[in-house]
């Protein structure tokens, strides 16, 4: 039998239904996968039984003809979401044993679906960071490596064991949530499709929350198909969330179909950021050329406030985070380290099992929204965030879809951007918009560094358009045509 | 920032107050370049999609799970919660 890992999801779905392979047997091969990964680190809790009793259900499922839309399909989920019985982390050493009591409504609509559990998947702490060194578990290694040397390189962040272990081939998808470009950016790094959609098109509830305006879930997978089968059967409306919209899901693949005569698609204009790197610029015009030669109008569009969307959202999402995170205190759940009285318990829970990172942006939240500042700091931040989601909209009167770089660079060295926090912020300078914003966006790999590494371009649509994202980005991928893959030197 | 620190009920070493200072000072130094957004008669965005928000039933349509709601609790008594001595 052929590498079971090697399928993309549409193509297991399809070998499933036709019996060619059972689905023990695919998800056997991709724990053979995930066992010879381990210097990965990709995962924080493996779940194999889980795994294989999934499997097996599956299965039954197939033989009864009642398969869902991600029968059999081994997935990994980020250790965000909840999940009933297994150990959920957020990768912080302040949820230690922390094993929920519930499901999140993205996993179980995926397990609805039929989708298998392989295991809860290493980031940032919190979701907090670009690089997936923030993680109280260690850091993710990125499956790519230069042509020119042999140093470990991160994966992206915040997904990114998630990001590791699609492009890795552990397992066929992944969830990710994105905040402020924690889907988008590995994908790039990694070499992967990576799809945020619109705020509300997924629910988040059971999603462990870092800023609540911002946070959404969403896809990690090697093809744009694979995007469409596993956004549809994540999303839908859920009256838990509050900010969930009642709305139907579509069918995702049936919008990719490689037609985009007539398209309108958006260049920004800011975002040719001053030394901006020749490959970036290059990709970018190559992608351009590509969705011309397809057949779409180019656009020159302007967002005029481009430049203030990091510093706004280094406001306003230290400022929910610092919120949520009141939770932890070492009451309900997880760590707690005892003191001389209740504060001094609170004080010492918090400052030891908050990593350096979550506690920088707790105390910028804390800061921001106290008496005397809140005007000037979150107050501000909020109506400059106002004026950029008005760019976007001042821009979709013009165009259809917006092309732009995912990330400034190809994935970077671990330690190379450690020292200085506002060095790593600027990996997310093309993805916070579209975050502040609420719009769906994805990326896709659309071509390597001269280094050999990959490099991802995004596009961005109209809120609750993904069906015009997706079907560009599949005309995208086509033109791409990337089938490069990273040596598989991590197998010992 | 001792101040800060306390708000956040963060526990920072005496000798690492300076140092964090200085990194929260500089992002927020960063953060400054807001103030050359016009942004008057701007109303601070405060829902993401276009939506208005939904009303529910007023009833009770979850708990009678107590186990379930301490089964975390790094220290509980008697079906609740247990802290440290609040009132002396």
């Amino acid at each position: 039998m052929s590498d079971l890992t090697k399928l993309t999801i549409a193509e297991a779905r399809d070998g499933l239904k036709a019996s060619k392979f059972s689905a023990r047997e695919l998800t056997a091969a991709h724990i053979t996968a995930m066992e010879s990964a381990k210097g990965l680190n990709a995962f924080i809790t493996e779940t194999l039984e889980k795994a294989v009793e999934g499997a097996t259900r599956s299965d039954d499922r197939l033989a009864k003809g009642e398969a869902g839309n991600m029968e059999g399909i081994p997935i990994a989920v980020k250790d965000l979401f909840c999940t009933k019985g297994t150990l959920t982390t957020a990768a912080s050493h302040i949820l230690d044993g922390f094993t929920p009591e519930y499901e999140s409504t993205v996993t179980a609509n995926l397990w609805a679906e039929g989708a298998v559990m392989l295991g809860k998947a290493n980031l940032d702490e919190f979701a907090m960071g670009s690089s997936n060194e923030t993680s109280y578990y260690g850091n993710v290694v990125n499956p790519w490596r230069r042509t020119t040397d042999d140093q470990p390189l991160v994966p992206g962040g915040s997904s990114g064991g998630s990001a590791t272990s699609v492009a890795a081939n552990i397992a066929m998808g992944a969830t990710g949530t994105d905040t402020g470009g924690s889907i988008r950016q590995p994908a790039a790094f990694t070499g992967i499709v990576g799809m945020k959609p619109t705020y509300g098109r997924c629910s988040r509830w059971g999603t462990v929350a870092f800023a609540s305006s911002l946070d959404q879930a969403g896809t990690m997978t090697r093809t744009v198909r694979d995007t469409a089968i596993m956004l549809e059967a994540m999303a839908g409306f859920d009256p838990k969330d509050g900010t969930s919209v009642d709305m139907e899901v579509p069918n995702f693949e049936a919008a990719l179909t490689g037609d985009i005569r007539g398209l309108k698609v958006g260049i920004p204009k800011e975002y040719r950021l001053d030394g901006m790197s020749e490959e970036i610029a290059t990709l970018w015009e190559q992608g351009v050329d590509w969705l011309k030669s397809a057949g779409a109008e180019i656009v020159e569009i302007s967002l005029p406030h481009t430049k203030y969307a990091l510093p706004a959202y280094y406001i306003i999402a230290p400022a929910e985070a610092s919120s949520n995170l009141a939770r932890y205190d070492g009451v309900r759940y997880g760590l707690r380290v005892e003191g001389e009285n209740l504060d001094d318990m609170y004080s010492r829970t918090r400052g030891e099992g908050f990593g350096e990172e979550v506690q920088r942006r707790i105390m910028i939240g804390t800061y921001a929204l106290s008496a005397g500042y809140y005007d000037a700091y979150y107050l501000k931040a909020q109506k400059v965030r106002a004026r950029i989601a008005e760019d976007f909209k001042e821009a979709y009167k013009l165009v259809d879809t917006i092309l732009t770089p995912t990330a400034p660079s190809a994935a970077f060295a671990f330690g190379e951007k450690g020292d200085d926090p506002l060095e790593m912020y600027l990996n997310d300078v093309f993805t916070v918009p579209a975050s502040l914003a609420g719009l769906p966006g994805i990326s896709i790999p659309a071509g390597l560094s001269s280094d050999g590494l990959p490099l991802g371009l995004q596009l961005l649509g109209r809120p609750f358009d993904e069906e015009t994202v997706i079907r560009t980005a599949g005309v995208l991928e086509e033109a791409a045509n990337f089938t490069a893959k990273p040596t598989t030197w991590w197998r010992a | 920032m001792a101040k800060v620190a306390n708000l956040a009920r963060i526990r920072v070493e005496e000798k690492d107050l300076d140092s964090l200072a200085n990194e929260l000072n500089a992002i927020l130094g960063w953060v400054e370049q807001l103030g050359e957004v016009d942004t008057e008669n701007v109303a601070p965005m405060t829902s993401v999609a276009d939506m208005q928000h939904r009303w529910r039933a007023d009833e009770i349509t979850d708990g009678g799970y107590q186990q379930d709601v301490i089964a975390n609790a790094p220290s509980d008594e008697e079906g609740f919660f247990a802290v440290p001595k609040v009132i002396e």
